[in-house]
């Protein structure tokens, strides 16, 4: 395993927001293809619009959850994405069809950002047979095969190593395809985080760790959970490229997602992204707040991710009045639809239970 | 050092059968402990002690009838726990105020062979042994299978709480029978409380029941009855068998009493064209193929009760289901003691001969214990027969759940007014005794009246 | 490590495990195996002894101690369409990875509504009987038995050693497989295929009409042992193996009670709340009018595994304890 040796001797050094490894390749555009993932690509400001719909379709998607929670309409654990949007649509570009993503009970925005329709993950909330799931996973578990989006993991951590035997078997095939795996602050405290990074590294596996650190592993401050809280120095020392980034900023996510995702395809092993972010409501849908300041939480929704975009674009000329209202009306059309697809939406008989208990039928046990 | 002596278990009882120990010299016992077998004239009662200590001499041998108070045994008693006072008071001498209603059957001779029993006295109601008890106590007691004439309470004025019950529930063990010997027994129509085990702690296994199936039964009075409750404790011998048959009669009896509401009917029947109808029949057919009186009363009564048919079946569950067929339960009493009363099955559709030789066959094997499971299981309506013990008339005890039982005395010729003329003919007294739950007098009067009618033409039979 | 192999007949548990493994990779070049020291070592009980020299590092992979990591790692790679095999050195190791076999293998196909199955196998060591004390001895697959979602099997003999991993390949589940340590070095005359190497069915190793010896894995030699015993005196005892731990063979069961109207219950793991309890319980449940005594179980002493011999010996079933249960029940 001798690329594991190389990647162990790239030393890293600790700046904030540049890359921390000088030789990680620029985000290689052959390898790149068409379609969504292609987006970087085009010219500025249409790209900033396609972003910024892309995060406002997230907030306003998230916000009906929350009137639809309150009405009972959804139970469960729902953990709102709301503040951290920049994160998904900017990892998102830089990600194709082929790649698979890994994600976390808190994956509304990764799932709505990977494609998977408002209407099934609605549906999944509504647990209708219809949803993305099937209406057995919720708001926590949403999966889609097709797309490749493996859950919707509510188990912090526990889908990293899961994430790295998906990128295991396109190493070992010689796929050049990305495993994007998102997962939180909270997630640097399990050993599975520690256990999977050692092992990808050492066989150099194409994974992208996306860590979203909103600083808050539930209640617990990262000061109070980590006892060094540079994530990114820390993964770092596992020989694995690792930045840190304002994940406050789509383009800037955007920009860091490619050029990680770059390198892993260009053979360099897996890349680690360390996106400093913030939720701007509960740990899920409710909670008394208690852990943080209220200047805090208003220091940080200053940063809006959706709102510093607009502002961007706005300064630039790139937005004009009208627009916002025009792509408000058109997510709100679609959230209707989803909520009413998902009222209509049977539910699944109680004899079907038992179906994908495993996959031959009813188990003889 | 306390004696344990013979208990008064009754008002009425002056002096018991000490049958069997329960206990060895040296084995330590607890108050309230089972630790001998007494029989009594009506009885056979486990008694329990009322000290906590170790047994030491056995001043009676079994088999010995010693008055009430004799020293059975000595007991080396430790300390009593200071917590619990006896508050008992002496067991069945101190009468009581108020009786309760139940504890006092109608002093009617039961169904037994008159030898078998000592006089059947009814003991004066006041001073049988306590066993007052409320509704909720009583229902306790059915749910569990405690009988509370066993019981002494322990509650003001002698009365049974549910914990009496409770206890008296714990110390009787439950028969031990394995699920496979339980069913095998309802497959193959065997009495189970007349099966000794063989397995740990005296189960029942499926072989026991087998064998007996197969080989011949013991003691069967009906698999309806509640378990002997020594079934736990194998019976061994003959002795130990009997005794544990009359226990079992005793309790299904005491059981009948308790819960059905018996009335009885009697009629007389003149007999003279069937005694001229069975000579004749006699004299033309060979020795072997005699019929007995007992075989026209049988059939006659069987055509009664298909007639009547209200007669014939069980009361369970507060309500009546029809037999499937008209089984006489034929009382037959044993040489050793006790009875059974096995199946004639079908009998209203055998011919007389037929009936005759069945009865023969029924009787011959009850004696020598060889009576097939379903024989004891299966009688919808029981006829006894005392006859030929020589008494006139019968009032029986149902067994339960059979809601009523023919009875038929001697054929005794007895002046009698025929036609307005006085002439010396044979007749027999029949008796009825029915669960008032079942029927009313008026439908036992028909089954009677049947049964009269039916005895003058005997050669419709 | 592995026995020579002076007659070419015979054959060790190990080395049928091992035909297994090669037979697999041989066929199937999705089929890989990963774990600690499966490669240069060659097993930590020399299952895997000689497979890296055939089929290099990439498909004999030597992890590193991170059981929930490369657990994990095998699950997604049998997401994305690999037939990886896990090797686990021992049950006791394989709580660190129990998240990963609970939360995620069991748990993905239904909880994603049926989109995704996960076609892993993992091996791992079970039991006690070689001194190795209370953190390498314990046999904790009554506890994977509980969870739907995974099969569990238990190869007690060599045919089923040898012929077991094919079928759990084919199985679109994970499936986990339970070798006991003594087993390793049993050697006899590896016979045909049994007549269906089927993971769905209890075998019936020894037929009998008295009593059903009811076992599976490292416990059958010993119930085997005791029927013999017993037929010594006159008992006719049935040997029934699981084989297969989830889902359970109720059938087979039932019907062997059914014969024998009697049953004693083999199990190493502690007898609260164990695999023992279960086949006790369904027992109870389906054959209550066949029994004809109280179903008897033995199981390990309920302490950890201690390390001296005698005292390892006086935890675990032993023969003269199962000739000793069937005769409670018979007698």
């Amino acid at each position: 395993m001798s690329p594991a040796r190389e990647t162990r001797t790239r030393k890293t050094s600790k700046t904030t927001e540049a890359p921390k490894t000088a030789k990680t390749p620029r985000a290689s555009k052959s390898v790149r293809k068409s379609g969504k993932g292609a987006s970087a690509d085009r010219p500025g400001a249409a790209h900033r619009r396609d972003l910024l719909h892309a995060m406002l379709r997230i907030r306003r998607f998230e916000e009906r959850c929350v009137e639809l929670y309150s009405a009972a309409k959804i139970r469960g654990f729902v953990h709102l994405y709301i503040g951290e949007e920049a994160v998904a649509v900017g990892v998102n570009e830089a990600l194709t069809a082929d790649d698979a993503v890994v994600s976390t009970y808190r994956e509304h925005g990764h799932a709505l950002a990977r494609g998977i329709p408002a209407e099934a993950v609605m549906a999944e909330m509504y647990g209708r047979t219809t949803g993305c799931s099937g209406g057995r996973g919720g708001s926590m578990h949403l999966f889609d095969a097709n797309r490749r989006f493996y859950g919707g993991n509510a188990i912090v951590a526990g889908g990293i190593p899961l994430a790295a035997g998906l990128a295991l078997a396109d190493r070992m095939r010689g796929q050049p395809r990305v495993t994007c795996c998102f997962f939180g602050d909270g997630a640097f405290a399990e050993g599975e985080f520690h256990e999977t990074a050692n092992l990808a590294a050492l066989w150099h596996l194409p994974l992208l760790l996306v860590c979203e650190n909103n600083r808050y592993a539930m209640g617990t401050a990262l000061e109070r959970h980590e006892a060094q809280t540079d994530l990114a120095l820390r993964a770092a020392s596992y020989g694995m490229v690792s930045w840190a980034v304002d994940g406050m900023d789509a383009e800037a996510v955007e920009t860091a997602a490619h050029r990680a995702a770059g390198g892993i395809r260009a053979g360099a092993g897996p890349h680690f992204l360390e996106l400093r972010t913030y939720r701007f409501r509960a740990h899920s849908m409710y909670d008394p707040d208690r852990y943080r300041d209220k200047a805090e939480i208003e220091r940080w929704k200053a940063q809006d991710p959706i709102e510093r975009l607009t502002d961007r674009m706005r300064e630039r000329g790139e937005l004009d009045d009208k627009e916002p209202a025009e792509a408000e009306r058109r997510i709100g059309d679609e959230v209707d639809q989803a909520v009413e697809a998902a009222e209509q939406a049977p539910e699944e008989s109680s004899e079907s239970l038992l179906r994908h208990v495993t996959s031959t039928p009813a188990e003889v046990s | 050092m306390a004696e344990f002596t013979m208990p008064s278990l009754g008002a009425d009882m002056d002096e018991g059968t000490l049958q069997e120990w329960l206990v060895r010299p040296g084995e330590r016992v607890r108050r309230g402990d089972p630790v001998a077998v007494v029989e009594t004239a009506k009885s056979t009662i486990e008694v329990e002690c009322f000290e906590t200590g170790t047994v030491g001499e056995l001043l009676v041998e079994p088999g010995r009838t010693v008055p009430v108070g004799t020293p059975l045994a000595l007991i080396e008693t430790e300390p009593r726990e200071p917590e619990k006072p006896r508050r008992k008071p002496p067991r069945g001498r101190k009468p009581k105020a108020t009786p309760p209603p139940e504890a006092i059957p109608p002093p009617l001779p039961e169904p037994a062979p008159a030898g078998v029993q000592e006089s059947p006295v009814a003991p004066p109601p006041e001073e049988r042994p306590q066993h007052e008890a409320v509704p909720l106590v009583r229902r306790l007691a059915r749910e569990r299978g405690v009988d509370l004439e066993t019981l002494h309470g322990s509650g003001l004025h002698g009365r049974i709480s549910r914990s009496d019950v409770r206890r008296a529930a714990a110390r009787q063990p439950r028969a031990r029978i394995t699920p496979l010997a339980r069913r095998l027994a309802g497959e193959l129509g065997v009495d189970l409380s007349t099966v000794s085990g063989t397995g740990r702690y005296g189960a029942v296994r499926a072989d026991d029941v087998r064998k007996a199936a197969a080989g011949p039964a013991t003691a069967l009075v009906s698999d309806r009855a509640e378990p002997a409750r020594t079934a736990a404790e194998p019976a061994r011998t003959a002795d130990d068998r009997a005794a544990a048959m009359r226990r079992t009669i005793a309790s299904l009896m005491a059981r009948s009493k308790r819960d059905i509401p018996h009335y009885y009917l009697s009629t007389t029947v003149d007999m003279a064209a069937a005694m001229g109808w069975l000579r004749e029949h006699n004299r033309r057919g060979p020795v072997g193929e005699r019929v007995l009186p007992a075989a026209l009363l049988l059939k006659a009564a069987a055509l009664a009760v298909r007639e009547v048919p209200a007669l014939n079946g069980f009361w369970t569950e507060d309500h009546f289901t029809e037999g499937d067929g008209v089984h006489l339960g034929v009382a037959v009493s044993l040489r050793g003691g006790g009875l059974v009363a096995p199946a004639l099955r079908d009998a209203d559709t055998l011919a007389l001969p037929q009936l005759m030789a069945r009865l023969k066959d029924l009787v011959t094997r009850a004696r020598e214990g060889r009576l097939r499971g379903s024989e004891v299981s299966d009688p919808t309506i029981t006829v006894t027969n005392l006859g030929d013990q020589g008494v006139e008339s019968v009032l029986g005890v149902i067994y339960p759940p059979q809601v009523a039982l023919i009875g038929f005395g001697r054929v005794v010729d007895r002046p009698c007014a025929v036609d307005g003329l006085l002439g010396v003919r044979p007749t027999v007294t029949a008796t009825l005794s029915a669960d008032h739950r079942a029927t009313d007098g008026a439908i036992g009067a028909r089954c009677l009246t049947a049964v009269d009618r039916l005895l003058q033409h005997p050669e419709e039979l | 490590m592995g026995p020579g192999r002076t007659d070419e007949r015979k054959t060790t548990y190990r080395e049928a495990l091992r035909e297994g493994l090669r037979e697999a990779m041989r066929s199937d070049d999705r089929v890989f195996l990963m774990g600690e020291d499966v490669g240069r070592y060659g097993g930590c009980f020399g299952v895997s002894l000689g497979l890296l020299e055939e089929f290099g590092p990439e498909r004999v992979r030597d992890t590193p101690l991170s059981e929930s990591a490369f657990v994990g790692a095998g699950i997604g790679a049998a997401l994305a369409g690999m037939r990886p095999i896990v090797e686990i050195m021992t049950v006791n190791f394989s709580l660190l990875a129990l998240d990963q076999i609970l939360n995620n293998a069991a748990t993905l196909l239904h909880m994603s509504g049926g989109q995704l199955p996960v076609p892993l196998v993992i091996r791992m060591t079970t039991g006690a009987g070689r001194q190795l004390a209370a953190q390498h001895s314990h046999s904790l697959e009554g506890w994977y038995a509980h969870i739907p979602g995974i099969r569990v099997i238990a190869p007690a003999t060599l045919e089923d050693a040898r012929h077991m991993l094919a079928p759990a390949l084919a199985d679109p589940d994970p499936v986990l497989i339970f070798e006991h340590g003594v087993l390793y070095n049993a050697s006899g005359e590896l016979g045909p295929p049994a007549a269906a190497v089927d993971l769905d069915h209890a075998a019936v190793r020894r037929s009998g009409t008295d009593i059903s010896l009811i076992t599976y894995g490292g416990s059958l030699p010993k119930a085997l042992m005791a029927a013999d015993e017993l037929a010594v005196d006159g008992i006719s005892a049935e040997v029934v193996d699981l084989r297969t731990l989830r889902p359970l063979d109720g059938g087979t069961i039932a019907a062997s009670v059914a014969r024998t109207h009697r049953a004693v219950v083999v199990d190493e793991a502690w007898r609260t709340g164990s695999l023992a309890a279960e086949v006790s319980a369904r027992i109870a449940e389906g054959s209550f009018y066949e029994l004809d005594a109280p179903v008897e179980r033995v199981c390990s002493a309920e302490c950890p595994m201690p390390y001296a011999r005698r005292l390892e010996e006086a935890a675990l079933p032993q023969v003269t304890d199962i000739v000793a249960a069937a005769h409670r029940a018979v007698d």
